[in-house]
């Protein structure tokens, strides 16, 4: 029920323009139009330009994403190209089926 | 010009490439000077050989002694247990502020899922942010594998290592990546970036810890060093108070060893005439024999000589606890009790060292140098043949004597010789004999139901030395050598020896009497014959009288004007026949 209603934050950490970060970027656009119309925000941080935030989230391995909300926290790594694995993650999947 | 006139390793020209210092000596000395300048180590090595210790140590020496800056990047344990780990060693890192080492902690987070394709762009985005604040010179990355594996496929972790290492390049950072080598290096083939990053990067430096007949053993080996020469046999190390100590296999100062001309006594006056004066001064002397031959009482004679003369002196007694030598020596007039309390005489026992000849070897030399001693004791150093192989413990032993030599330290080593062995005059377990400036043998003689001890010096270099086999002899004054006889081609030795040394005096006894009685003889003779010419002497005298007168009673008579010459000659040829 509420499920439906929650806001889902994004929070994805790119490194300048590479092609890793420009597919997830994509990938996680698309998923959100997909499953999150109207109910979704998504910050992008290049980590050339913020390193600073970057080492306090900790992050080593570029792109990397974190679901800030709804909590618990969630990061996955990588370009986002495995679709059913990144609904799992994000929880974006009624059932695991 | 100023680099032709600065460093000890001279041997590459101003062109070679820039060494960064390790701070562990042995390893500088392998390498002339440590680790590549401006590029990347790698450092393989199984689970617990030492590697996180190689790059803390170069990253704290860096920081403290050479004000270079480093970043350690912890793939496998947090810094805050790293800290904890490193507080056992003498480098103090919880005191040196971020600014000059920092930690990143980039360990993989149990809950981060992967999905598709990433790089280590974040992570080196972060380093360039925090190596530019600080300036740092040195960074190390500790256990790249574990991050290497997360990655999807070989082709992506070819190229993050691609990656990191042209990061490094241009950064000009001195680098260190260590990676786990797993087992066997030789195990991981093909597109392995362990085996890829084997042929990119400028050096490659293997740990080693095994295990052989029970005694660890840790070995370090510069598998490739591009542009520089290095040692490429395997160092043995140890891990100690500083962190990793590899021996200096060969010391400068050995070459140049001022040879010393001074002796040193030995502890008992006759073997220092038996030795032209002693041992020389920072020689190394072997004391070879069987269990009970007194070797420890040798060596307390040579330790508590040393200590007379005001000389720090080193005991390190394997076999018996240190009270209990000093108790033994004190029974035979040995007396190093004072000397022990004086702190002139430090003596140690065994028992507070473990592990392998190496980890004895550098024990002592630190107990050595933090006591500056000038004589040396280890008894026996042939309790070491026991600790690893022979070759490593050969090589220990071929070390202490070239580093003892170098310090000026006058070294005296005992050889338990085994009493089954065939060839018992053969030399020490370790071969050390032949190295040895001065060995004597001490051995048993079993003669007439006794044991007697005989000591013999088989070698002394550079002196001219007793070749006669004496008898040693303890007693509770003291230890003193003794004349051996020998007869019909034997030596006579303890009771043997009295008895001759008896005999020879009955001899002599007997013939001083015989010249007595003889002299008194010949004495009553003399006297009767003095006698005999007093008698005719007197008979004489009384002739010429008589002579005299009836010479006057002629003249008289004849009424002689003149005493004639004639006269003379009869009175000569009157006396003549009384003086045969």
């Amino acid at each position: 029920m509420s499920r439906r209603h929650t806001r889902f934050k994004f929070r994805l950490y790119v490194a300048g323009d590479s092609m890793n970060s420009a597919q997830a970027l994509a990938n996680l656009a698309a998923l959100c139009r997909q499953h999150l119309p109207d109910r979704h925000e998504i910050e992008v941080v290049d980590v050339f330009t913020a390193p600073q935030q970057a080492l306090a989230d900790g992050i080593f391995m570029t792109p990397t994403l974190i679901r800030l909300a709804p909590v618990p926290q969630r990061r996955i790594v990588g370009s986002l190209t495995q679709t059913r694995p990144v609904l799992l993650a994000l929880g974006l999947t009624e059932d695991p089926a | 010009m100023a680099q032709l006139s600065g460093g000890p390793p001279p041997a590459l020209g101003p062109a070679s490439i820039g060494k960064a210092a390790s701070s562990i000596d042995g390893f500088d000395s392998i390498t002339s000077g440590g680790l590549p300048v401006g590029r990347t180590t790698l450092l393989l090595g199984g689970p617990g050989s030492g590697k996180t210790l190689f790059g803390l140590q170069f990253l704290s020496h860096g920081a403290q002694a050479c004000q270079e800056p480093g970043i350690f990047v912890a793939f496998e344990e947090t810094a805050e247990r790293l800290l904890i780990n490193a507080r056992s060693f003498a480098w103090q890192l919880d005191a040196l502020p971020p600014e000059q080492l920092f930690f990143l902690d980039a360990q993989p987070q149990p809950d981060q899922q992967c999905a598709g394709d990433f790089d280590l762009g974040g992570m080196l985005a972060v380093l360039q942010d925090r190596a530019e604040a600080m300036g740092a010179r040195r960074i190390v990355f500790d256990a790249l594998d574990v991050l290497l594996a997360l990655l999807p496929d070989a082709a992506a972790r070819q190229r993050e290592v691609r990656r990191l290492e042209q990061w490094l390049q241009v950064r000009a950072l001195t680098a260190i990546i260590t990676a786990n080598s797993g087992l066997d290096v030789a195990e991981d083939r093909g597109s392995s970036p362990l085996v890829l990053m084997q042929f990119m990067l400028d050096c490659v430096v293997v740990l080693r810890h095994s295990v052989v007949l029970g005694v660890s053993e840790r070995t370090l080996r510069v598998q490739k060093y591009r542009g520089s020469g290095f040692d490429e046999n395997e160092a043995p190390f140890l891990i100690g108070h500083t962190g990793l100590e590899v021996p200096v296999v060969r010391t400068l100062r050995r070459a140049d060893a001022r040879v010393s001309h001074e002796r040193v006594s030995s502890g008992l006056e006759r073997l220092d005439t038996m030795l032209d004066g002693g041992y020389y001064r920072a020689a190394s002397v072997l004391i070879t024999g069987f269990s009970g031959t007194a070797k420890t009482t040798l060596s307390g004679a040579f330790a508590a000589a040393a200590c007379e003369r005001n000389e720090p002196c080193l005991f390190i007694s394997f076999d018996s606890d240190c009270a209990e030598v000093v108790r033994n020596l004190a029974s035979v007039g040995i007396a190093l009790e004072r000397h022990v309390q004086s702190g002139c005489l430090q003596m140690v026992s065994s028992r507070s060292i473990s592990g392998s000849a190496e980890t004895y070897l550098l024990r002592i030399k630190s107990l050595a140098q933090t006591q500056g001693a000038r004589c040396l004791v280890i008894d026996p150093v042939s309790t070491w043949a026991k600790a690893g192989t022979d070759l490593t413990t050969h090589s220990v032993a071929d070390r202490l004597m070239d580093w003892a030599k170098g310090e000026g330290i006058t070294l005296l080593c005992t050889s338990l010789l085994d009493e089954l062995s065939s060839q018992p005059a053969d030399g020490s377990p370790l071969q050390i004999s032949t190295l040895a400036d001065t060995w004597i043998h001490l051995s048993y003689l079993v003669q007439a139901g006794e044991r007697n001890r005989s000591l013999s010096i088989v070698k002394s270099r550079g002196s001219a030395h007793s070749n006669q086999v004496r008898e040693l002899i303890l007693s509770s004054t003291g230890v003193t050598l003794a004349d051996a006889y020998t007869a019909n081609g034997e030596v006579l030795m303890g009771t043997l020896r009295w008895e001759k040394e008896q005999l020879d005096r009955r001899a002599g006894e007997q013939a001083e009497q015989t010249l007595a009685e003889r002299l008194q003889a010949l004495q009553l003779q003399l006297r009767a014959k003095h006698d005999e010419i007093a008698a005719l002497t007197r008979f004489g005298d009384e002739r010429a009288k008589a002579l005299a007168l009836q010479r006057r009673d002629l003249a008289r008579l004849r009424g002689a004007d003149a005493e004639s010459a004639e006269s003379a000659e009869d009175t000569d040829r009157a006396e003549r026949p009384l003086t045969p």
